[in-house]
């Protein structure tokens, strides 16, 4: 098989980046296998129980870059309670045990705690970049390690992470000799920040494109931070309240007309509308646009503003722009491939924001649109069935009717014909999230049509075990499935247990699997973890012979390499 | 035979009952078992009912709950709790502001609506922090005590509470802050 000396294969395989593609490559022959192991340098694992630090390290010596994940996705929505799981101190302990040389960390609902991030920034004298997404468990304590004893730190970017902040001058431990910054991300931070800090730090950092500010930066601190990096290419405004008359007002338009690399906006987390035209200038070079936590800004500022933008590319924002901003979204971003409308208000029976109207019109105006989270009260299936035509490239297609099971309100019926429309047309789809009201005859359209999907997101709907068991038959290319609130039981879980080894995971919550047959899996299967979380301590699962009838609350099962997890705690039990 | 006819009338009742309820709620499941459980006999007598119960269990959604389904709508904790502060402190449903207290190692937060007049304003904040704030004169401040009762104005300066008539000081303060010691002379107390 091999023409070349190793060298030249592994030169050839350097050019092969993406983690698919290199996993391939591993299944060849025993010496591509060797050789791709010894030369990768990124690794990522989905799902930090299928396998441990130590089987990661023995095939992957010369590691550099590790992403890991860890909760599952419904974690996001308080479904899995706190100490589920998670811990990221074992896989640091291991990585600093080896001696392996990282230099890149990215986490995702993780349990991280400060003493894992004192570690890691002793242990790795080339760490650079440091990314926590929906982690916790940490404190800024924590993050005053990483500035303190990462010499060469590029990234430290923090989203969306619950962290306790202590308030203290983790900003100011960044040391004078730290120049290399690039990404700053502190705009989930809820404390005070020392501002003579920040400045001095950002001031010192001529590479620095990304910078996220917190709340507790007021507008006056991001007019200087602004004139010194004018070299800035993604902003995160912090506060952002003022007088249009005021000098620092003044100040922050001088200096946003000189940040020409400026491409990415967001933050604006304490805002007041007015001042939003200060960024006009500059809208025509931006691509991505997230507007998402300013509530304060009313639809006709944001309309304003997103007039200008003629090449963005992404956009997060709230349902408060109404269908009519939608209509100008459509008309405006041609260019336009992302779009995540978010609920402004959580309770939902309140004004109706954004309808299948706005969807519609955003389908139709932005033709190179592939990938959509919408939040809305209502949805018909004749609107579905435009979207799927003027779209036919959505990869990511998530829509959440707010009020579980709500019919089309045009016709009382089930979206089973819209759902079914979208994923007939979109060939590509990997990812799909339903609401509505659904029955079986969705799935059936799921199985039968999406057949690149990967990721499917089910809630209150069905009505048989059929339906989830077209799902499982029918898509072959299915990776996480999660399921809650719906009629699916023991014999759609039953069916084909094998399929699990081909998934990352399966979640199911609120639905009709028993204990029974839970345990009836994890006996046929001893490469899966079953595991069924109860909180509830009056509901204690009982070995009483009636687990053909005890309704289990809340189960996950994934595949993996390792065996039974040692850290899970007293109301996770795995079978 | 006592039995089953008990189970049937149980179900007729049921069968003419306008139900909400979504699948997977309590309600649902027990009707559902209890079919179930006199499932074959029901379905020979009653067909007709059965479907019925299906289709107004799940179209009539005229009323949604209220009720707070746990992790409904699927939106980040992180986003949720942000919405919710931002709703609290814009609509009316109390002016909450953060308290600090100077040497205090945590914050807290009122309502100022719930306060008609100043005074009750300091009771609270007195008892809340166990301390006294001493007799407030126009001109001098206030006297008789370390801690001095400050607040951050929409101007973003700070401001001795007590200066303005109530209604201004509540539309206009963002948060409040009871100083202490030496920091407290700078303010003008007058002294």
């Amino acid at each position: 098989m091999n023409y070349f000396p190793d060298e030249v294969t592994e030169h050839v395989f350097d050019f092969v980046t993406s983690h698919k593609d290199r996993n391939a490559i591993s299944l060849v022959c025993k010496s591509w296998y060797k050789i791709e192991r010894y030369s990768r340098q990124r690794v990522f694992i989905g799902n930090c129980y299928a396998i441990n630090p130590e089987r990661l390290l023995r095939r992957f010596p010369c590691l550099k870059s590790l992403t890991l994940k860890g909760k599952p996705h419904f974690a996001d929505f308080n479904l899995v309670p706190h100490e589920w799981g998670g811990f990221v101190q074992p896989w640091i302990e291991a990585l600093a045990r080896s001696r392996v040389g990282l230099e890149e960390l990215r986490l995702k609902r993780m349990v991280v705690t400060d003493e894992s991030l004192e570690l890691l920034s002793r242990s790795f004298p080339n760490f650079k970049s440091l990314v926590l997404v929906s982690c916790e468990g940490f404190t800024t304590d924590g993050l005053a390690s990483i500035a303190a004893n990462c010499r060469h730190i590029r990234d430290l970017d923090l989203q969306e992470n619950e962290i306790d902040d202590h308030r203290g001058q983790w900003l100011s431990c960044f040391p004078d000799t730290c120049t290399s910054l690039v990404t700053l991300n502190f705009a989930c931070l809820e404390g005070e920040t020392n501002l003579v800090a920040l400045e001095r730090l950002v001031a010192r950092s001529p590479n620095l494109k990304s910078l996220k500010l917190n709340r507790a930066v007021p507008l006056d601190a991001l007019a200087r931070l602004m004139a010194c990096a004018p070299q800035i290419v993604d902003l995160g405004v912090g506060s952002y309240e003022n007088d249009r008359e005021s000098e620092p007002y003044l100040k922050l338009e001088a200096a946003i007309k000189k940040c020409t690399s400026l491409r990415s906006l967001s933050g604006f987390l304490e805002a007041a509308p007015h001042c939003l035209s200060a960024f006009h200038p500059i809208c025509h070079n931006l691509t991505s646009l997230n507007l998402s936590y300013a509530a304060e800004i009313h639809s006709s500022h944001l309309i304003k503003l997103i007039q200008h933008c003629n090449k963005l590319q992404r956009l997060w924002i709230l349902d408060s722009i109404g269908d009519k901003g939608l209509a100008v979204v459509a008309s405006t971003c041609k260019e336009l491939q992302e779009l995540r409308v978010f609920p402004s208000d959580l309770v939902g029976g309140g004004n109706t924001a954004v309808t299948e109207d706005g969807l519609v019109a955003i389908s139709a105006g932005c033709t190179k649109l592939h990938s959509i989270l919408y939040f809305c009260q209502q949805m018909t299936n004749a609107a579905l069935i435009t979207v799927a035509k003027n779209c036919p490239n959505f990869i990511r297609f998530r829509l959440c009717i707010l009020e579980p099971n709500k019919p089309d309100h045009v016709t009382s019926g089930p979206l089973d014909e819209g759902f079914g429309a979208i994923v007939r047309a979109c060939k590509s789809l990997r990812r799909l999230s339903l609401s509505g009201l659904l029955t079986d005859q969705v799935f059936h359209y799921i199985g039968k049509y999406a057949h690149e999907l990967e990721m499917l997101s089910i809630a209150f709907a069905g009505d048989t075990d059929k339906g989830m068991l077209y799902v499982l038959d029918g898509c072959k290319k299915m990776r996480k499935l999660e399921i809650r609130d719906s009629p699916f039981g023991d014999t759609a879980l039953l069916a084909d247990v094998n399929k699990y080894e081909t998934m990352r995971s399966l979640w199911m919550s609120s639905c009709e699997v028993t204990l029974g047959g839970c345990k009836r899996i994890a006996q046929i299967a001893p490469w899966l973890n079953v595991e069924i979380i109860n909180e509830n301590n009056n509901n204690r699962m009982e070995e009483n012979g009636h687990e053909g009838r005890q309704e289990v609350d809340k189960l996950y099962l994934y595949r993996t390499v390792v065996g039974t997890r040692t850290d899970a705690p007293p109301f996770v039990w795995i079978l | 035979m006592e039995k089953v006819g008990v189970c049937d009338e149980f179900v007729n009742l049921k069968a003419t009952e306008l139900r909400l309820g979504l699948p997977g709620t309590e309600d649902v499941c027990q009707e559902e078992k209890e079919m179930v459980s006199c499932g074959k006999i029901n379905k020979r007598a009653l067909p007709e009912t059965e479907k019925e119960i299906e289709s107004t269990g799940k179209t009539e959604t005229a009323s949604p709950p209220k009720a707070q389904i746990i992790g409904w709508p699927p939106v980040r904790s992180f986003r949720k709790n942000s919405i919710q502060a931002k709703k609290n402190e814009s609509e009316g449903q109390g002016m909450y502001v953060k308290v600090s207290m100077d040497g205090a190692p945590y914050l807290r937060k009122i309502d100022l609506t719930v306060y008609k007049q100043y005074p009750e304003l300091m009771k609270s904040l007195e008892n809340m922090f166990k301390f006294s704030v001493g007799e407030y004169f126009e001109r001098e401040g206030y006297k008789g005590s370390d801690f001095v009762p400050t607040y951050e104005d929409k101007d973003g300066d700070w401001m001795l509470v007590g200066d303005v008539p109530w209604e201004m000081f509540v539309s206009s303060c963002k948060r409040l802050r009871i100083m202490k010691g030496s920091e407290v002379k700078g303010l003008g107390c007058g002294v």
